[in-house]
């Protein structure tokens, strides 16, 4: 396995091994260019990975100290947990439920096909459906996903049957078992779903793609990738003229590192990716790095989520079998007649006794919660999820007096609802419900929010340097050797899932970059 | 299907099991129900036997499961005695047990919170400092430490891990049969 000099200035450094990190790395070493990543989080193999939802969570939930505030009940219920994403190798791709969506076409082109709506900070994606295209093909065969490709659809659990039987009575027209990126038959050197559950505890039989089980392999057979776990970037540098030089970071000794790099690529998810920007700060940049439009931070998305728990007379056992098991798709169109713009998607979603009881009402207790518990083994769900507004004022700030132990300041997430995420929630929870009760469901209970899953926005695309952080390639507009790799550049959230875009824009950025470092650009 | 009992039998088994884990907790909490006298509540090191006692009464009223013995509320307030070794967090709980206790005596003329017989008005006493620190902290403790007890699963009908099992590819993941026709 590679491993290189910390003064080595020829080399990528990128900041996170999930979907954007992971993939760019592995695609940059496949064309012969040196990597190093850096990840924050330890190293667990798949056979380490937990079957009990608590215990897997403290191995591989990000649980760093975060603080939060607006509207929104996460600031109540979990104020130190904003977000329920991973540190680990393979980021949240090895959390992540394997729903592999396309954006549609007027998702890219949202100013344009939404309006000047009020309260949002909407802009056009730089780039187009079509253009994006060839790399979500790419992207799809990569991770073998299901329903492309001629690869079979899985089997459909108990969950995803209630959710069929109930779209079918209703009049849905586009509901399957989902286009996801689990084996539904050996591939790729993995074996095939097992139906085991616990996909957000890390998949034990090596189904479902993640950047752990594939793109990290891959990339270090080649020679040219070099992973190194438990190390912790604070900062970037640069030089006098404003380009980056390389990251400073503590790596799993605790010590302090300086790594060099020709290029930086920042892949540390919505939250951190902005965190590390603004920790950057220069005399230079004194409002951080990339960060001269002021949108560094800005227009945090999360998606419109909630999720709708039903209870039947009967067992459903809802946890058996993969946890997003199936998708109804008709309610992702955009279609004002419903009271707001956009769409969203109801997909099965399950959860655990123990994750249940923390996240059916949180903060309830009393008969009523305690008999919805009682009620758990004839449960069925599904989580919705949408599209929700870009606001300048979700945003991610450096805190003004909560340090990490390194002494640098942690992130802040502010958010609010926009009365369209409100508008399209209740729209959402109405029609989980219809569905449900369709096939006769005695009790619904709405679900708020969990900590955010998507994480999306914070260093967006844009066209022009002064509407965003990054260009069409997620190259910042400021600086030219320092890109953003994640779902921070999405520039709107749309309707589906992010990791399947996360993806196909770091395929399509490694193709880039390649041709910039190869013509002496960068 | 293949449904999951919610055995009568397991409660046996459980409650050995939370023995084994809380030595003292076991023999006597049948006999005495939640007080006090209990071998449970003497044991504290750092709370006294009747705020353990209060403490126990209340996970009870906060999650009531009429099909859940006492020891397993008993396992769950374990950790109250243990964080009470810090004074700021000790203090907290005998606070909020005292004004529990108060509480009572006012508004039930009850000996305190431990007495009043009916759940509904001890409920009515915990609605009153529902958005207190000392609420939120047992609350927010107990949705972990009693609904983590694996031993307790089986009873909501919920079957913990699955790999070491095979999954659920042969077990039921697709079984069920009640489903209305589309």
């Amino acid at each position: 396995m590679a491993k290189f000099d910390l003064n080595d200035d020829s080399i990528v450094c990128i900041v996170g091994s999930g979907a954007g990190g992971g993939t760019l790395g592995n695609e940059l070493a496949q064309r012969g260019i040196k990597v190093v990543i850096l990840e924050a989080g330890g190293r667990y193999e798949t056979q380490d990975f937990i079957n009990d939802e608590w215990e897997s969570f403290a191995q591989l939930a990000w649980t760093d100290m975060r603080t939060t505030s607006g509207s929104w009940r996460i600031a109540k219920d979990f104020p130190n947990l904003p977000a329920w994403i991973v540190k680990a190798v393979g980021g949240s791709t090895t959390h992540w439920a394997g729903a592999s969506l396309r954006f549609q076409e007027h998702e890219f082109k949202t100013r344009t096909t939404y309006g000047d709506l009020q309260g949002a900070n909407l802009l056009d994606w730089p780039i187009t459906l079509a253009e994006l295209e060839p790399y979500y093909a790419k992207a799809e065969l990569k991770m073998g996903v299901t329903g492309t490709n001629g690869i079979p659809r899985l089997p459909g659990n108990n969950n995803y049957k209630v959710l069929s039987a109930g779209a079918a009575r209703l009049g849905y027209k586009e509901f399957h078992s989902g286009n996801m990126a689990i084996n539904s038959q050996p591939r790729d050197g993995r074996g095939s779903c097992q139906q085991i559950g616990f996909c957000f505890q890390g998949c034990k039989s090596g189904a479902k793609w993640s950047t752990l089980v594939s793109e990290i392999p891959k990339g270090e057979a080649t020679g040219n990738m070099e992973v190194r776990p438990g190390s912790m970037v604070l900062k970037i540098e640069h030089d006098a003229s404003g380009k980056v030089t390389g990251v400073v970071y503590v790596d799993q000794q605790g010590v302090m590192q300086r790594q060099k790099a020709r290029v930086v690529a920042v892949a540390g998810n919505s939250i951190e990716s902005p965190r590390l920007l603004l920790n950057s700060a220069s005399s230079k940049y004194p409002d951080g790095l990339a960060n001269s439009s002021g949108q560094v931070g800005r227009n945090y998305m999360r998606h419109m989520t909630g999720s709708v728990y039903a209870v039947f007379e009967q067992p459903v056992h809802m946890y058996r079998g993969t946890t997003m098991a199936g998708i109804v798709r008709d309610e992702a169109r955009h279609d004002t007649k419903r009271g707001f713009v956009g769409g969203y998607e109801m997909e099965t979603l399950s959860l655990g006794l123990p994750f249940m009881a923390a996240f059916l009402e949180p903060g309830g207790w009393g008969r009523p919660f305690a008999s919805a518990m009682e009620d758990y083994p004839n449960m069925a769900g599904m989580w919705l999820v949408g599209e929700d507004m870009p606001r300048a004022t979700n945003r991610i700030t450096l805190d003004k007096t909560a340090k990490d132990k390194h002494g640098m300041p942690v992130a802040s997430v502010h958010f609010d609802d926009h009365a369209n995420d409100v508008a399209m929630r209740n729209h959402a929870y109405q029609q989980g419900r219809a569905i449900y009760e369709a096939v006769g469901a005695t009790r619904v209970f709405n679900t708020t929010p969990y900590p955010s899953t998507h994480n999306m926005g914070t260093n967006r695309m844009s066209e022009k340097a002064r509407d965003g952080v990054v260009n069409k390639y997620g190259q910042t507009h400021d600086i030219k050797n320092l890109f953003v790799s994640d779902g921070s550049q999405f520039t709107s959230g749309a309707a589906c899932n992010p990791t399947l875009t996360i993806v196909s824009l770091a395929i399509r950025q490694a193709e880039t970059m390649a041709g910039m470092m190869q013509r002496r650009e960068i | 299907m293949k449904t999951i009992n919610k055995p009568t039998e397991l409660g046996r088994r459980g409650f050995l099991k939370t023995s084994v884990a809380a030595p003292a907790a076991a023999s006597l909490a049948i006999g005495v129900g939640i007080s006090p006298q209990a071998a449970w509540a003497q044991a504290a090191q750092h709370l006294s036997a009747h705020e353990m006692a209060s403490l126990v009464k209340m996970a009870r009223d906060i999650y009531p499961h009429d099909h859940l013995a006492d020891t397993h509320y008993v396992t769950a307030c374990a950790g109250f005695d243990a964080m009470a070794a810090d004074a700021g967090k000790k203090a907290m709980f005998a606070k909020g047990v005292a004004d529990l206790d108060a509480a009572a005596k006012a508004r039930h003329g009850a000996a305190d919170y431990l007495s009043i017989a009916w759940e509904g008005d001890r409920v009515k006493l915990l609605q009153a400092i529902e958005t207190s620190a000392f609420f939120g902290k047992v609350r927010s403790t107990l949705v972990v430490s009693l609904y983590n007890q694996k031993d307790l699963w089986a009873k909501f009908g919920y079957e913990g891990s699955s790999a070491d099992k095979g999954g659920y590819i042969n077990r039921g993941f697709s079984d069920i049969d009640w489903l209305p026709q589309a």
